[in-house]
């Protein structure tokens, strides 16, 4: 099988020629890394989907290698949006960074027993692994580098919608700037997640909340269904 | 204010960066890759704690005790199983999304070898979503990251026995950089990485903060004993957790017919698989009978993996099995306070041996030592620094492995090192597993030293200075071959059976000749073994 994997010294793809059959991504790189070129840089680490450190992008769309079976001809590049270290390692400090602008932790809580349907509420958000294909696969951030993003407005919502919480007007007032309105509701976010999360959903959500607290789409646009266009962004 | 350095981020590292940052101390915490992307994230079933009347303390510190087989220490038990119910309400406190029962009451789980369902749980993801809230938690108070960071050595004053702080690789940069603490807490996680692809383990469980306290003159205790999980997938050692088989799963043999207990503790349950796979060639692990809804709702992340790597779908079909590597009950030997045999040298969670899984864990019991203890490690070097400030002291610990860095380099590299690795990992699957005798475990330790007179014809093949995982993987094999020799020598010396660690060639307990602590160490670069009690 050939894979065809971007390399940062050349800025080129180098082809692979690999005899595996049936097995992850992850497997066929670590074949070549252990086999046959020593110098090719990855993440990696649980190899089962949980712990985000794999995320690359394969023929333009974000994978987490360990859960992807690759074919033959396969193109694989890191992910978009930040800044490449070497080969598929991209700088992640984006996650600690737009975590602490969106406030995203549970600030005080009553201790009270929560129905099973109620906690199910934030099941889904907190399967996030932090991978941050969806941040990746975001469009704002061509015209807005300081978008707080799919990954941390996911999380901002966990924390609101969470049933123990107590007050969280903190945390709707941090997304009001470079926050929920600057999401054009693409929705690319949401098919590239491997925990099955849709962020464009919980900015939605969080977009009503911010609505019934009074606040306002600063640029105008209508607060939710926006469309495609990026009347939402500011600039 | 202390200052208190943290190697290592998974969930024993973010509490006590918590309670230290609590205590009031300045907080660093060095790690090699992001916090979230820790072993801590692997972990599934629960986290053990009483929380209500048809359940008591006492059957939670029996329970433990009775598995630990002689090696627990009865005090430290106690307090663990005490402080549970509170460990448990502090998790719920900071927001970690606990599954819920008919009564909303956070919800609980048998697992094995324990006699009532204790284990508090967030679906399977009980780690996953620990690990993240903790993280959550430690941006909120301000606690200082730095990512990226492999440790090479603890900086040891030698005449006080002192520790002033550890030295890395910055993995972006190639450099390396030195971190000076008044308290230092490895937190650095378990070995179960040195039994390669025959573990359940993240690739990242290589013994790092192991390898150089023992370096370091630090002692170590019982690491020999390594647990064995009874289920993983047969030809990806991936877990499937104790859950499934909690919640009513049956292990069935080649024939398909039942032949174990499937909640008795890990250790009886592994080898009782591991004897059926050598008579009828395998062991499946069937949760048909549970149902489409009960599988999707309390065990998604089981059917998604046996799905993605068995091919198979555990709805409909029988999940292939077999034992794999999971968990070191080994690690540095730590009093009360999470003190290591070095002042000022803490250690917590897996890498330590607090001495309350003794001979084999019980299911459950890790998550909740690691927030137990993690607690009051934070504490504990955040007010030992404060007492006694490290004094600023010139040391060459530095250079020595700024020289180390670059001179492995100019390894010669006429021996893969990779394949001495996948070797290792076989011979100890094989020799160092869930059956051991001394003919065999000789065998491994010929192999290790000739392993370690070989290291300076392998080296990294990548010469790059920029982030160079090659040379990354490199130093972890070597603190695998480390760690390997006293595993080995351990398992030697210890001519009996007892937990995890089980002689055909003595397979009884003596509590007479080995009823103590294994304890280990290097002095002078001899590795010295001995029964302490």
């Amino acid at each position: 099988m050939e894979i065809k994997i971007k390399r940062s010294h050349s800025e080129e793809v180098q082809t692979y020629n690999v005899e595996l059959e049936n097995v992850t991504l992850l497997t066929v790189l670590n074949h070549i890394k252990t086999k046959i070129d020593s110098t090719l840089t990855y993440a990696h680490g649980c190899r089962s989907g949980v712990c985000g450190s794999c995320a690359v992008r394969v023929n333009g769309r974000e994978q987490l290698m360990c859960e992807y079976k690759p074919s033959e001809g396969d193109t694989v590049e890191p992910l978009r949006n930040s800044r490449v270290i070497r080969d598929l390692v991209v700088d992640s400090s984006s996650i600690e960074r737009f975590d602490r602008a969106g406030l995203t932790w549970r600030e005080k809580a009553k201790e009270d027993t929560v129905s099973a349907e109620e906690m199910g509420r934030i099941e889904r958000q907190s399967d996030c692994i932090l991978c941050t294909s969806c941040f990746s696969a975001c469009p704002v951030y061509t015209v807005n580098p300081d978008f707080i993003g799919p990954f941390a407005l996911t999380r901002v919502w966990r924390y609101v919608n969470d049933p123990r919480e107590e007050n969280s007007d903190a945390k709707i007032a941090a997304i009001q700037i470079n926050g929920i309105w600057d999401c054009t509701l693409c929705g690319e976010c949401v098919p590239v997640c491997p925990s099955g999360i849709a962020p464009k959903q919980d900015i939605e959500m969080l977009r009503m909340k911010s609505a019934m607290m009074g606040y306002q789409d600063p640029n105008g646009a209508i607060a939710f269904g926006g469309g495609l266009d990026f009347g939402g962004v500011s600039f | 204010m202390a200052k208190v350095l943290i190697i290592g981020s998974g969930g024993a590292g973010l509490v006590s960066a918590l309670s230290a940052k609590e205590s009031g101390a300045e907080v660093i915490v060095a790690s090699k890759t992001l916090p979230t992307r820790s072993q801590t994230s692997m972990a599934q079933g629960g986290m053990n704690a009483v929380l209500a009347s048809d359940d008591s303390i006492e059957s939670h510190i029996a329970d433990t005790l009775r598995s630990s087989a002689g090696l627990g220490d009865e005090a430290r038990i106690t307090q663990m199983c005490e402080k549970a119910p509170e460990a448990v309400r502090w998790c719920n406190t900071i927001g970690l999304p606990f599954s819920r029962n008919e009564r909303g009451e956070i919800a609980r789980r048998r697992l094995g070898g324990a006699s009532a369902p204790r284990a508090c749980y967030a679906q399977d993801y009980t780690g996953l979503k620990l690990l993240h809230t903790l993280f959550d938690q430690c941006l909120k108070a301000g606690v200082e990251f730095r990512n990226d960071r492999f440790l090479l050595n603890l900086i040891v004053n030698q005449e006080t026995n002192r520790v002033l702080g550890a030295t890395f690789l910055h993995i972006e940069s190639g450099e390396v950089e030195e971190i000076r603490a008044d308290s230092v807490i490895l937190a650095t996680g378990g070995y179960g990485a040195l039994y390669g692809k025959h573990s359940t383990n993240s690739v990242q469980a290589t013994g790092d903060g192991l390898a150089a306290a023992v370096r370091a003159g630090v002692k170590l205790a019982d690491m020999e004993f390594i647990q064995f999980h009874p289920t993983a997938l047969k030809s990806s050692s991936i877990l499937i957790s104790e859950s499934a088989r909690g919640a009513g799963g049956y292990l069935l043999n080649g024939n398909r017919e039942r032949f174990t207990d499937e909640l008795a503790p890990r250790d009886v349950v592994a080898r009782a698989i591991h004897e059926e796979m050598s008579k009828s060639g395998a062991v499946y692990l069937d949760i048909r009978h549970l149902g489409e809804k009960f599988i999707d709702h309390e065990l998604p992340q089981e059917r998604k993996l046996a799905k993605l790597y068995e091919g198979i779908d555990p709805v409909h079909e029988l999940i292939p099995i077999k034992p794999s590597a999971h968990y070191s009950m080994g690690g540095i030997e730590v009093n009360e306070q999470c003190m290591s045999s070095v002042s000022g040298l803490f250690a917590v969670g897996e890498c330590a041996n607090h001495k309350t899984h003794g001979a084999n864990r019980l299911g459950g019991n890790s998550l909740l030592e690691l927030i137990v203890y993690g607690r009051e490690c934070g504490k504990n070097a955040a007010e030992y620094g404060n007492k006694y400030p490290v004094p600023v002291l010139d040391n060459t610990q530095s250079i020595k492995d700024t020289n180390f860095v670059r001179g492995v380099m100019y390894f010669t590299n006429q021996i893969d090192f990779y394949q001495k690795q996948e070797m290792l990992a076989n011979i100890f699957y094989n020799n160092v597993g869930l059956v051991r005798d001394d003919m065999g475990l000789k065998a491994v330790l010929g192999a290790i030293r000739q392993m370690q007179k070989e290291l300076s014809f392998m080296g990294p093949r990548d010469k790059s200075k920029i982030c160079n995982t090659n040379l990354v993987e490199f130093i972890e094999f070597g603190n695998k071959i480390e760690l390997a020799e006293i595993i080995v020598v351990s398992a030697i010396s210890r001519v009996e059976s007892r937990g995890a660690h089980y002689r055909s060639d003595a397979p009884e307990r003596n509590d007479r000749m080995f009823g103590a602590h294994t304890i280990t160490w290097k002095e002078d670069g001899v590795l010295c073994a001995d029964f302490i009690q």
